[in-house]
């Protein structure tokens, strides 16, 4: 008897164990979506991505989501600091190119910044870009 | 034998040469002038950035956006 509730005990185990996998990925995956409110202004038209690779306002920004952007500016810039000094460069050149790659990867009708600082809307056309972008 | 021989030239010195020169000069208005250029002086702050160092980190940059989807 103990063996049986020994191999029970071990199928009942291993069953919450493959059960709490995906419950421990779930807040992984919620961490890699975009801010609601962020994304909601993307789609808006209210931020578009900068040629500096930080966002910018399209038109000006109620308080609420001034804030959340500023943050992500913020987060992005940490980011792009760390990477920039393990790849031997500047902030300013990691920020740059990564805003080549960001407005690369903009979908049609969200803003960014063409290479003479004005906002653009992103047409199913690849977007103009600084002339050093890759 | 006092004073200059008949028929010599008198030397000029050299300074006030270069004064009569000048005076030419600005009488008849062959010197150059610096005017301000009516357009704006536009600075271009990034051109000390190099497009082979935007290539060299595309693909550092790639990667690290596709890591961190939440803020970009």
């Amino acid at each position: 008897m103990a063996r049986k509730f020994g191999f029970f005990q071990r199928v009942v185990a291993s069953l919450a164990v493959a059960g709490m996998i995906p419950a421990l990925l779930v807040p992984g995956a919620a961490l890699a979506q975009r801010d609601p409110a962020y994304a909601a202004a993307r789609a808006a038209g209210q931020v578009g991505e900068k040629t500096d690779g930080y966002l910018g306002f399209v038109t000006p920004p109620p308080p609420p989501l001034k804030a959340v952007i500023n943050e992500l500016n913020i987060k992005r810039k940490a980011v792009y600091a760390e990477k920039a000094a393990a790849a031997k460069a500047t902030v300013e050149e990691y920020a740059l190119t990564s805003g080549c790659l960001l407005i690369s990867q903009t979908k049609p009708g969200e803003k960014y910044q063409g290479p003479d600082g004005s906002w653009q809307t992103r047409t199913s056309a690849p977007p103009l870009r600084d002339s050093r972008c890759p | 034998m006092a004073g200059r021989a008949p028929g010599t030239r008198r030397k000029v010195p050299a300074s006030v040469l270069v004064a009569g020169a000048t005076t030419t000069c600005l009488l008849l208005g062959g010197c150059i002038t610096l005017k301000a250029p009516d357009k704006p002086i536009v600075i271009e702050l990034n051109i000390n950035i190099k497009q082979e160092v935007v290539y060299r980190l595309a693909g550092d940059a790639s990667q690290t956006i596709d890591s961190n989807k939440d803020i970009f």
